[in-house]
């Protein structure tokens, strides 16, 4: 018993995947909780897509993926902000139009390239046991500012998240909480990329956080349980997809979406 | 406390090529109720939203407390809106709403101490919500819903109030306990402003009577007001043209 729970630990890349995914899953259901009340999902999965083209331009320029992609996710969370705020377009068309535009760029300059000796697939699908040293220290140390925002905006984001007009009429600057929201949203999503990949990450920002509002109708409550689900739903999914010899990203990902069905039959059950 | 609290000078607000607001020249003092009356779509609410900073106006400057409203301590305005446009199915009970309006009033990393607890249950107490107080907000009747706005906004302990239509939907002993409220946080020195479709009321609820359509048609004690015949110029005029389908110019008729 202790070998299946320590074994696959015994291997270096198995520990920092550890660390990873327990950083990912407890950092991505956790704003996921915002995501879900705002109604974000769709933005998480366009960001997720147009950082892609950043990703491929900076492997192009020899620069590190992460500043690639994070350049094009922040740039890209800010664009939605403003067009949300001041466009005429409506939001889940202009969404529709940019960030299947921004991945298209990414596949076109890909094939281009023609060969290309670095995992891109991986950043589609996540290859959480790629995860270097130095991806863990920027890993942790972005988790750790997203998280410190989060905290300090935390009345700020709850009252927004419910009540944005009568918020703003006590004072609270409701545009500066949506734009910070969405730029935390675009860092959480770049450290998330090597593990769980582009395609998939949205379910991590969702799925947790929706989980957990079938089961609680306190705030608090909702935020500690998609907390909770997403670390251990990270966790046991990593272990799983060792021993089955499966894709990490895939295997937590399906293991979140069981956690729902779950909660979701259970929640019915207790209101039959 | 006596002093200026609000000054609209020339305000005028447009949606798109509709004109809300033309020309609106308004004072309200410290420790005194406006009312403000009109036909639906006269710019009543929009009014209250110009006050609140929610609404820029294209023309015209709005001060509160001799500032922009924008540029007030977080905390100053506290705003009900007429249809709260929020998610019922948030995660929140009547608790967790009123708990809201402190949260303007809180330094970042400052903790929810007692005097905040203090306000919430006063709030709570003063709306009469004690037994609903754990309940979630989508088990609540409208009025219950209203109710626990005007709580949070009195949780708020604001220095200038907004009230739109408060008393719409909510039973005659709730409204009476409403006013008993609002007179007695008028009386400690609060501005008020409120829009109502109660005119048989007025003269309890307010200081001060305004009639607008778009303009100010009528300001002054609430009884003079209403015996000018000001607001049943307009109900008259709305009826004839027939395209505003207020209940009251029926009434008026009759």
């Amino acid at each position: 018993m202790i070998d299946l729970l320590f074994g696959p630990f015994a291997l270096e890349f198995m520990q920092r995947a550890l660390v990873t995914a327990l950083v990912v899953g407890a950092l991505c259901s956790t704003i996921g909780t915002y995501v879900v009340l705002r109604k974000l999902s769709f933005i998480g999965d366009g960001i997720a897509h147009a950082s892609f083209a950043g990703i491929v331009v900076a492997y192009l320029r020899g620069l590190d993926y992460y500043v690639g992609a994070g350049v094009v996710a922040v740039l890209t969370a800010l664009g939605i902000g403003y067009v949300t705020r001041r466009g005429r377009v409506a939001l889940d068309t202009a969404i529709g139009v940019l960030f299947t535009g921004a991945f298209a760029l990414g596949v076109f300059l890909m094939s281009k390239q023609g060969h290309y000796n670095v995992d891109l697939e991986g950043f589609l699908f996540g290859n959480i046991l790629a995860v270097s040293r130095n991806d863990l220290v920027l890993i942790v140390t972005l988790a750790v500012v997203v998280v410190a925002a989060l905290a300090l905006l935390y009345r700020a984001l709850l009252f927004t998240s419910f009540d944005p007009v009568v918020a703003e009429a006590a004072g609270i600057n409701a545009a500066f909480v949506d734009y910070a929201l969405l730029v935390l949203l675009a860092l959480t999503i770049i450290i998330s990329l090597e593990s769980v990949g582009i395609v998939l990450v949205a379910a991590l920002l969702v799925t947790p956080a929706a989980t957990a509002y079938q089961l609680t109708q306190s705030f608090n409550r909702m935020l500690a349980l998609s907390a909770c689900i997403g670390t251990a739903c990270s966790v046991v999914g990593l272990y799983l997809s060792y021993y089955l010899n499966a894709a990490s990203g895939a295997t937590i990902v399906l293991l979140v979406t069981v956690a729902f069905f779950v909660a979701m039959g259970a929640s019915r059950l207790r209101r039959a | 406390m006596t002093g200026e609290a609000v000054r609209l000078r020339g305000v005028h607000v447009c949606y798109g090529r509709v004109v809300a607001l033309d020309g609106i020249d308004l004072v309200l003092d410290r420790g005194s109720a406006l009312g403000i009356v009109g036909p639906n779509g006269s710019g009543k609410s929009t009014l209250l939203k110009t006050v609140a900073g929610l609404v820029k106006p294209e023309r015209g400057t709005v001060t509160v407390f001799g500032c922009p409203p924008k540029s007030l301590r977080p905390g100053t305005i506290a705003y009900v809106p007429q249809v709260e446009a929020v998610d019922w199915s948030f995660p929140a009970n009547v608790e967790d709403v009123v708990a809201m309006g402190r949260f303007p009033r809180l330094r970042v990393l400052s903790l929810f101490g007692k005097h905040d607890r203090a306000a919430v249950d006063h709030a709570i107490e003063a709306l009469r919500l004690g037994d609903l107080r754990k309940r979630h907000i989508s088990e609540l009747s409208g009025g219950q819903q209203q109710r626990a706005f005007v709580a949070r906004a009195i949780a708020q302990e604001p220095e200038l109030l907004l009230l739109d239509e408060p008393t719409t939907g909510v039973d005659a002993a709730t409204e009476e306990a409403l006013r008993e409220l609002v007179r007695g946080l008028v009386a400690g020195g609060l501005p008020v402003m409120m829009t109502t479709h109660d005119l048989d009321r007025a003269a309890e609820w307010f200081d001060r009577l305004v009639v607008v359509d778009r303009r100010v048609l009528a300001d002054g004690e609430p009884a003079r007001v209403l015996a000018s015949g000001a607001y049943a110029g307009i109900r008259e005029h709305a009826h004839t043209h027939g395209h505003r389908r207020d209940p009251l110019a029926h009434e008026a008729l009759q």
